[in-house]
Parts: C-alpha cells; sequence; structure tokens
C-alpha cells in the first residue's frame, strides 16, 4: 500500500511541478469547445441542442492529448523496467499511475465542464447530470486510454497512435454520457444511462490494468 | 544415484539462450555462483552482456535452459526473485522535476525502504550535500551515483550492474568497489558487465564472445 501511495504521490508531484500539462489539457478543452459558437453560428437553440455532444467530444479529445505521457517518460529513462522489476505487481502500478493522471487531467476537465455548459446556454437541468456523467466517464477514459498508451511503447509518432486505437474505444463512453444529459434535459429517466457508465467504469478498472501491464511487460523486454 | 547431494549454487544458470529479433546472442551459457561470489561479464559491444543480466532479472525469457537460485527455477516464482535483486541499467532513471532525495526515496519506498537508509545510501555515495538540488541540475556521474545509491537504500542479496563505473569519477569508482566487496562479505551475489578496470577480487570471469562463437555453430547446425 505504501508503494502504490508512493506512485500516486510521485506522479502526482511531477504533474504539478510540470503543470503545463493539465494546463494545456484544460485549455484545449476550453479553447476548442468555443470554436463551435463560430462555427455552427451563435442561435441559442442550436448551441443548446449540440451542448453535451459539444462538451463530451472535446472531452475526449482532450483527455487523449495527455495519455502520451502516462508510461513515455518512464520508458524513456529506464524506470518502466525498474517499476517492473518492484516487487509488486505491475498491474497495481498501472492503476496507481492511472489514478494519478485522472486526478490530474480528469478531475480539471470536470471542473471546467460547467464553464462550458453556461458558455454553451445547456438547459440548468442537464448541469447535475453532466458532472455526474462526467465523474463516471472520465476514469474510464483514463483506463482504457491506458491499454493504448503502453501499446504505443517504442513507436514513432506514438500520440497519434494512440488516438487512433482508443478513440473508437471511447465510443460507449460518449453515446451514454451524453444520453444521459439529454434525458436529463428532456426529463426522462437517466438512471439507466448512467449505471452503465458505471458498468464500463467498473469493466474497465478490472480489465484495462490488466491488459496494460501486459502490454507494458512486451515493451520492456 | 548420487549418495551425496553435491552442494547447491546460490544463483546458477544452465543452458541459456538468447535471441534478440532474429539473431541468435548466445547459447548454451552456463555460470554457477555462491554466497559472496561474483560474475564478472565481458565482451565486446553487442555480445550479450546487458542482454544475460536483464536475462537474470527476469525481464527477457531464455529461449532455453534453466536460470535457478537455491535450486528453484527463478521465473516459476518471478516475484520473490523480483524482491531480491537489485538491476542498475545503463540508463539513470532520475525525474528532472525532483530532487535528489525525492528520486532516491521514491524508489526506496517502492520496496518499503528507509528514509534513514536512503540518507544514509546518499551519505556514501557523496550526495548528501545535493539532497535538495532537483534532478535536472545533476551531472551524469551525478545521476549515475543516484542511480547507484538504490542498491544501499534497500538492501537485496542479488546486484545485477549494467557497466556501473560509466561516468564515475575516481572516488566514486573506489566507493563502488568497497561497495562491492561489503556486499560479497555479507553473502551478497553480484552479476556485474563492464568494460573499465574494476577491482573484483576474486571474481570470475564470462567471456560472453565464446558462447557467441556457440551460438554461430548452434545456428549453422540448425541450418
Amino acid at each position: 500500500m505504501t508503494a502504490l501511495l508512493a506512485i500516486l504521490g510521485r506522479d502526482l508531484r511531477l504533474a504539478l511541478r510540470q503543470g503545463a500539462d493539465t494546463l494545456v489539457v484544460v485549455l484545449f478543452f476550453v479553447l476548442s469547445a468555443t470554436l463551435f459558437p463560430f462555427g455552427v453560428g451563435p442561435e441559442p437553440e442550436t448551441l443548446a441542442r449540440i451542448a453535451p455532444g459539444v462538451i463530451w467530444v472535446m472531452a475526449l479529445l482532450a483527455s487523449l492529448l495527455s495519455l502520451e505521457r502516462l508510461f513515455q517518460n518512464d520508458y524513456e529513462d529506464g524506470g518502466l523496467d525498474l517499476l517492473t522489476l518492484s516487487p509488486i505487481s505491475l498491474g497495481l502500478i498501472v492503476l496507481a499511475k492511472c489514478a494519478a493522471h485522472w486526478l490530474t487531467t480528469g478531475l480539471p476537465l470536470i471542473v471546467a465542464a460547467p464553464l462550458l455548459a453556461v458558455f454553451l446556454g445547456l438547459p440548468a437541468a442537464g448541469f447535475g447530470q453532466l458532472l455526474l456523467a462526467m465523474l463516471l466517464g472520465t476514469p474510464t477514459l483514463t483506463l482504457v486510454g491506458a491499454i493504448g498508451a503502453a501499446l504505443v511503447l517504442g513507436a514513432r509518432r506514438g500520440g497519434v497512435l494512440i488516438s487512433l486505437l482508443v478513440l473508437p474505444l471511447y465510443v460507449p463512453v460518449l453515446i451514454f454520457g451524453v444520453a444521459a444529459v439529454d434525458g436529463a434535459i428532456a426529463g426522462l429517466a437517466v438512471r439507466p444511462h448512467l449505471m452503465i457508465l458505471g458498468g464500463l467504469f467498473l469493466a474497465a478498472l478490472v480489465l484495462a490494468p490488466w491488459a496494460s501491464a501486459a502490454a507494458l511487460k512486451q515493451a520492456v523486454e | 544415484m548420487r549418495l551425496f547431494k553435491e552442494p547447491m549454487a546460490l544463483f546458477e544458470g544452465h543452458g541459456l539462450v538468447c535471441v534478440r529479433g532474429e539473431c541468435l546472442v548466445f547459447a548454451g551459457l552456463a555460470f554457477s555462483l555462491d554466497a559472496g561470489g561474483a560474475l564478472l561479464l565481458t565482451g565486446p559491444n553487442g555480445s550479450g552482456k546487458s542482454s544475460l543480466l536483464r536475462l537474470a532479472a527476469g525481464l527477457l525469457r531464455s529461449a532455453g535452459g534453466s536460470l535457478t537460485w537455491q535450486g528453484e527455477a527463478v521465473l516459476a516464482d518471478w516475484e520473490s526473485h523480483r524482491a531480491r535483486l537489485c538491476h542498475v541499467g545503463h540508463q539513470d532513471p532520475v525525474k528532472p522535476v525532483l530532487t535528489v532525495r525525492e528520486n532516491l526515496m521514491f524508489w526506496a519506498r517502492l520496496r518499503s525502504g528507509t528514509s534513514k537508509a536512503a540518507d544514509a545510501a546518499l551519505e556514501r555515495l557523496g550526495l548528501l550535500a545535493f539532497v535538495d538540488v532537483p534532478g535536472r541540475f545533476l551531472s551524469a556521474g551525478q545521476k549515475r551515483r543516484l542511480n547507484l545509491a538504490r542498491l544501499l537504500a534497500n538492501p537485496v542479496p542479488l546486484w545485477l550492474l549494467d557497466e556501473p563505473t560509466a561516468a564515475l569519477d575516481r572516488p566514486s569508482t573506489v566507493a563502488l568497489e568497497e561497495m562491492l566487496a561489503a556486499h560479497r562479505a555479507s553473502g551478497g551475489v553480484v552479476l556485474l558487465a563492464t568494460h573499465a578496470p574494476l577491482a573484483l577480487p576474486g571474481a570470475e570471469e564470462l567471456r560472453l564472445e565464446t558462447f557467441a562463437a556457440e551460438a554461430n555453430f548452434a545456428s549453422e547446425a540448425v541450418s
């Protein structure tokens, strides 16, 4: 347990001291979403209609930005060898690194989301569900992304490759994340969508660290 | 049938085969080390010194043969093997934004080491004056010393050192020689690859090019 806290603490400290990474993700999220009023026109009805989709798609793309650094630094400086050789299981190490990654990218996205919701004129009924859905959905994005980040280690232009690998796997989160917000606005039941998001998170929580660990073992060979 | 059991070596390899890509690097490699033993790996670049060290750590899988610790196959219980070894590769995993102490404490805590042992290790390697200096300001030799400090922060019986003297100045090399002597005196085992002269009294030398010759012979026999 101390070992896992050590990994979590180190990764958080690294992210805070190199604050640029988190800032880039949040700024990309906000800036890219503000392009939509210019692109589709400033009519409030149109913007309110597309707001849930825009916010979710931009959150997916923004979270892709930071995935590359999840294992890349450790891979380049030889630290990944030592993590693999530490007595704790590599799957748990991946889990601790994902937790740190979510705290430094997923959580800031959730904090920035209400700003965009106001900006795009999301109906007030959708606010709570948007935050709840993102709280359930963004950890899944990090966990699934970790598989992609581990698979592309050692490849040239790994960042682009991660997007191609991971984006298709993000589709379920997008569908149910948007459906939850749309449902809340239309006054329909949102529980089923949130349950499915929760289910996706639990499945990713069990499978992703294991799959990432297998890919990392390949990378250090 | 043997009446008496032969005294078992602590760390042994038999018939080890290393294949990288499509190339056979070495084959039929064997070594045997007792407590306090040291194995000096020599050979030209590309003869498989680093590969043998990674193989001994379990990071690489041997294409044949066996690797045993106290008679038990290393890969059958890799978790215990990982707990008893410390591998110093040719890269120094030093994070540029963490201080010297933070860098070492991270690796120490990963193996439940104490800050007291970590500070003692830093003092031994002459890094005590730099504990609060961020990693990005360290020279190559200082990074290497920080990497070597892991050996002392968490004492383990098996040391796997890949070119440990690279970038080290003379006093640090002497400090490393003393560390190696103390480690072996307490029953530890060392596998060490180097090109530089390093005092390692009583060490067995393993010339890897001789097994490369065997590898060529074996691959010819196969084709």
